[in-house]
């Protein structure tokens, strides 16, 4: 690897890249065969990756308002979801096999519990931080509590469930990949069949490009959705709004969180983190 | 429930617990090969992290090799490790180490940022220098962070040396990778139930690690931050 000179190096490294973007290139997609080259399986990615997450937010957003209300509930619930998160995901693959077969089920049931792991305890802690005097206002105003979940509760909420969010999206897409030793995972075929299977990088080094690449723009997504959906964050010179937001955001958004907080997926759930 | 008979069947044959393949074997070369990669990583890991945490250097960069690292396919690292430097032990631990080194250094990192200032203050007014400070202070007041990297790392390496198999080293992923090879069901659920226990041995044991190595004092306020 290390070469006489640092010339040659970077030739032959600059090679092998376009030896790799060609083959990217050319195996894009085949017209006429729906289910060959790299295109098909970024969608069956994009397909279990955001099934799951969105699966596991629709579980997660009741729970959590059912532990967020009722708080005898949640303690047991955040410890039965923290010890599913120390099973590794290819144990728990294969361990669906024999109730779901190769459906996509198989990988979808398990990545949308490890996502509850991270999204639990934002729903919970988001709806928490609502300010007592703020709830207390909508009650004088006569909001019913379904009304004051809705339009005030849930929104003070959003950006600290959307920070749960971009964690597990991340998490969850770059897991998907292992689900491919069962037969699925997208653009894990590419990495475990057409790569390692035949000895060939190409296939390996498309195939995590491609994963790291989705997952950020899955994330930058977030980042504008959470611009869309909280106009009062932004600053606007009003006294008080720019500042507080900055304040919730230090307060609770796992980006910054340390390895361990409940922001690190694979890489670093609070709880144990599980593992590929 | 014909399967769990079959699992049963499948744990209390005899023949399943000695010899080179049974699950003592086994479960000897994973507990192996995931003690090593995860040594490796602490000893490159932590001495980087305190030095990053002391002095403030490179912390954008360990927030951002974290994040990418999270986005990383662990399976795509180490095929690719594997295809570049050949079948053996040496590859499949240098993938493990790529994978376990970011949680634990950027632990380290933000486990060292994360002291008080004042507690700073506090020990360069009893006059610590430099050292001292990281070492009498900043280290034990990182200590349960550091342990979270290192768990969650540990729980990775133990889940992708399972997948070691693959690339044809031993550990408990044999079992699923030859279950897979003979259609036998049994053995893949075997060897999953092993490393889920496995996995979560290793939880408890950092439970306990944190019980002994955080400082009485720190427990119980870091039990509420939790």
């Amino acid at each position: 690897m290390i070469a006489a000179d640092g010339g040659n190096w970077a030739v032959g490294a600059w090679e092998w890249a376009v030896r790799v973007t060609d083959w990217g290139v050319a195996n894009w997609s085949y017209p006429g065969e729906p289910n060959r080259g790299i295109w098909p399986r970024l969608l069956e990615h994009m397909r279990l990756a955001y099934l799951s997450i969105l699966i596991g937010l629709a579980v997660a957003v009741p729970l959590g308002l059912a532990c967020a209300r009722w708080r005898g509930v949640y303690p047991p619930v955040l410890t039965g979801v923290n010890v599913l998160y120390a099973v590794p995901s290819i144990a728990l693959f294969f361990l669906m096999l024999p109730y779901t077969g190769f459906s996509d089920w198989t990988a979808i049931i398990p990545l949308s519990l490890y996502t509850l792991v991270i999204l639990l305890p934002n729903v919970v802690d988001g709806l928490r931080q609502v300010p007592d005097h703020v709830r207390q206002a909508a009650v004088a105003i006569g909001y019913s509590p379904l009304r004051r979940l809705v339009t005030v509760e849930m929104p003070v909420a959003v950006p600290v469930i959307i920070a749960g969010l971009r964690v597990a999206s991340v998490a969850t897409i770059s897991m998907v990949s292992v689900a491919s030793l069962v037969g699925l995972g997208g653009l894990g075929q590419l990495i475990l069949s057409d790569g390692f299977r035949r000895q060939f990088d190409a296939p390996i080094v498309v195939g995590i490009v491609l994963v790291v690449l989705l997952a950020f723009v899955t994330d930058a997504l977030l980042v504008i959705a959470q611009y869309l959906l909280t106009p009062w964050t932004r600053g606007n010179g009003r006294p008080g709004g720019g500042r507080r937001a900055r304040a919730r955001r230090g307060a609770t958004a796992p980006t910054g969180a340390p390895a361990g907080a409940p922001g690190a997926a694979p890489a670093n759930p609070s709880p144990a983190t599980a593992g590929e | 429930m014909d399967i769990l008979n079959e699992l049963v069947a499948w744990f209390s044959d005899p023949a399943q617990w000695s010899g080179s393949a049974g699950i003592p074997a086994r479960l000897g070369e994973h507990v192996y090969y995931s003690l090593l990669g995860l040594l490796i990583s602490a000893v490159i890991a932590v001495p980087i992290g305190l030095f990053t945490g002391h002095t403030g250097v490179g912390g954008f960069l360990t927030a951002s090799l974290a994040n990418f690292a999270r986005a990383l396919p662990t399976i795509g690292v180490l095929f690719l490790i594997v295809l570049a430097a050949g079948i053996g032990l040496v590859p499949v631990v240098a993938a493990l180490v790529a994978l376990a080194v970011p949680p634990i250094l950027v632990n380290t990192h933000e486990g060292v940022r994360a002291v008080e200032p004042r507690l700073r203050d506090a020990a360069l007014g009893m006059g610590m220098r430099g050292r001292e400070v990281l070492f009498k202070l900043e280290l034990p007041v990182a200590t349960p962070l550091i342990l979270i990297g290192m768990r969650t790392a540990a729980v990775q390496v133990v889940a992708t040396a399972t997948i070691a198999a693959y690339v044809g080293v031993g550990g408990l992923g044999r079992y699923i990778v030859d279950g897979q090879a003979r259609q036998d069901l049994t053995m893949m659920l075997g060897g999953s139930l092993l490393v889920v226990a496995l996995a979560v041995a290793t939880t408890l044991l950092f439970a306990g690690l944190r019980r002994v190595l955080v400082a009485p004092g720190l427990r119980a306020e870091s039990a509420v931050a939790r």
